[in-house]
């Protein structure tokens, strides 16, 4: 235990460590502070804060470009869905058929791919084919009720039920602060073990890496399966807070594209970029949202053209995301970057 | 079913394809010499669907004769968006090319929508309902028209990388850029006119598209990926291989909406697509990367 105490908060400056208090603090109160609107922005934050930290296993981590990270999602949904409608099976033991479903997916996409060397952008574009060919199987799978969709009995629950994923949004609030917290942990462990530099090394040069004795494959196939489980409760998670699962949805690209969005633009490879990332973007869409609606232009797509423009803007700006500039600037430093 | 209803229903799964693959044929040339992916390619299309749309909608022009001007303004646009956005971002790594162009797309679909309502919009030309009869074969008039200008289009660029200097000079580009710095060379210029041609390949491809199917400013994404299906499918960077890429996507999907649901036909496409990354990750006419 004390092993892994030394990993997590090994050479972390006290500097450090006080922020994250900070902002760990701040994240635990904000229920009580905040309206109930503001709660599920917040929900919406923390849960692409969490997948963001999944798909940076793989590309921040590894340098393998997924772009069909919603596959994972899907999967982990329809699962967890499916034994809690028909067999009334609680969420969390679901996890444990969805995690090994998930996992095993992007075990076989990467086992294909690093096995027949697809690479670069074609692997991006295997990813993408994959996550397709789910969505448009999952619009014909009557077991899940097809395009019609699958839905979770809804009902006004007198109290919380943490057992069976019940309850209000401030549960739901708690649920995915913990596990972007848990992830953020996992995270840490991994990059400062041996199997994250083996990652790290893999990402800068795979080639060396290989010829420095790393089983290159084996080390890209952890990265990918723990990539999808890890994403996989994001998907129970969006199933039971939503209470409906479309395949049109759940596996969309735009579902990828959203996923990833917030830790390139926070930056890749770091353990923070993906939270930070999560926070600007979602804060910009909102902010962007109300700033139209108080100077009364109503246009349909008009805050996603603002939203573009300063997507571009901040990766013309600073190429290696947000959050390796303001590390830099509060002095502190991540371990992942 | 009578064996003519699978001859009429490949027939016309091959026309459209053959307009499938000139759209494929713009991202297959600026990924080939460029090396960015377009990630923006299908709204591009969708902003040639629009043009084609409000020209017929507003004048009656025919989008068959409008999809050379339409090309020309897609060129411009392209050119400027390589030389003033993309320029910077050639050596950056692949996921911040994607970033840019996602934002790009993102843009191009919701000024669609302002503009434009999320509403479907058609092009009903004389000859819509035309058709020809070639013994048992009944081929709809629309798609032998588009085919065949795409055929056009197609014969037309492949000459210009052949026999022009200038298209000699990308090719060169595309093949060691070290090189065609070294001989002196205007890389960037001969980028920023690929990225244009690659652009008007998919202006006049959409032109043409208005003739096959209705366009809403939310019908760019499933464009997208279709491109990278087809492109992958025929190689990457192979001009023929990205026409020949149309012609088996578009007759698979044909087929596959007559044998099971028009709804399940792009899954097989991407089936088609796991395949070839698989068995010939280069594409059925790629080189192999040294």
């Amino acid at each position: 235990m004390s092993v892994f105490a030394a990993r997590l908060t090994g050479d972390v400056s006290r500097r450090t460590m006080i922020w994250l208090a900070a902002l760990l603090a701040a994240l635990v109160i904000a229920p009580f502070v905040v309206d109930d609107y503001l709660v599920t922005v917040l929900i919406l934050i923390l849960y692409l804060a969490y997948t963001g930290q999944a798909w940076n296993i793989m590309m921040g981590f590894t340098g393998q470009l997924s772009l069909g990270h919603a596959i994972y999602v899907g999967l982990g949904g329809y699962v967890a869905a499916v034994l809690f409608t028909r067999y009334g099976v609680v969420p969390w033991l679901g996890l444990f058929a969805a995690m090994p479903v998930a996992a095993a997916c992007g075990a076989v996409i990467g086992f294909l791919a690093f096995r027949f060397g697809v690479t670069g952008v074609y692997f991006a574009i295997l990813t993408i084919a994959f996550a397709e060919f789910a969505r448009i199987g999952f619009d014909h799978l009557d077991i899940v009720n097809a395009a019609a969709g699958l839905f979770l009995p809804v009902a006004q629950y007198a109290h919380n039920d943490l057992w069976r994923l019940r309850g209000s949004p401030t549960m739901f609030y708690y649920v995915i602060l913990t596990a972007t917290l848990a992830a953020f942990v996992l995270c840490r462990l991994l990059i400062t073990s041996r199997i994250g530099y083996f990652w790290l090394a893999i990402r800068e040069d795979e080639e060396a890496a290989r010829a420095a004795g790393i089983d290159t494959f084996r080390y890209k196939m952890y990265a990918v399966t723990i990539s999808a489980a890890v994403t996989s409760f994001a998907g129970v998670f969006y199933a039971f807070f939503y209470n409906n699962l479309f395949p049109e949805q759940v596996f969309n690209i735009s579902q990828s594209i959203q996923m990833i969005l917030g830790p390139i633009i926070g930056g890749v490879g770091t353990l923070f970029g993906p939270i930070l990332g999560a926070f600007v973007l979602t804060g910009l869409a909102e902010s962007l949202n109300s700033a139209l609606t108080a100077i009364g232009i109503d246009l349909p797509g008009a805050e996603q053209v603002f939203y573009g423009v300063c997507l571009l803007v901040v990766v013309a700006a600073l190429p290696g995301g947000i959050w390796p500039w303001l590390a830099q600037r509060l002095g502190i430093k991540d371990a992942g970057s | 079913m009578p064996f003519e209803v699978y001859l009429n229903v490949a027939v016309g799964g091959v026309l459209t394809g053959l307009v499938y693959g000139l759209m494929a044929l713009g991202l297959s040339v600026i990924f080939g010499v460029v090396r960015v992916v377009n990630f923006a390619h299908g709204e591009m299309m969708s902003i040639a669907m629009f043009l084609a749309v409000v020209l017929f909608s507003a004048f009656h022009l025919d989008p068959l004769i409008m999809m050379v001007p339409i090309a020309a303004v897609l060129f411009v646009f392209g050119y400027a968006l390589q030389s003033g956005l993309i320029n910077p971002f050639i050596t950056r790594p692949e996921h911040s090319q994607f970033l840019l162009l996602v934002a790009l797309a993102i843009i191009i679909v919701n000024v669609l929508l302002i503009i434009f309502g999320p509403d479907a919009r058609t092009v009903q030309t004389a000859y819509a309902f035309d058709s020809f009869q070639l013994g048992p074969l009944l081929v709809d008039a629309t798609k032998v028209y588009a085919g065949a200008a795409a055929i056009v289009f197609a014969a037309v660029l492949f000459a210009f990388f052949r026999f022009t200097l200038i298209g000699t000079a990308i090719r060169a580009c595309a093949d060691n850029y070290t090189g065609a710095l070294v001989v002196g060379l205007n890389v960037n210029r001969l980028y920023a006119l690929t990225f244009g041609i690659g652009a008007a390949c998919v202006g006049a491809a959409g032109a043409m598209m208005t003739l096959i199917v209705d366009v809403t400013p939310m019908i760019g994404p499933t464009y997208t990926l279709l491109a990278f299906v087809i492109v992958i499918t025929g190689g990457l960077g192979s001009m023929p291989g990205a026409l020949l890429g149309g012609i088996l996507i578009g007759l698979t999907e044909a087929l596959a909406g007559l044998l099971f649901t028009p709804s399940a036909k792009s899954m097989f496409a991407f089936g088609i697509l796991v395949l070839v990354l698989l068995f010939r990750p280069q594409g059925i006419l790629g080189k192999r990367p040294a």
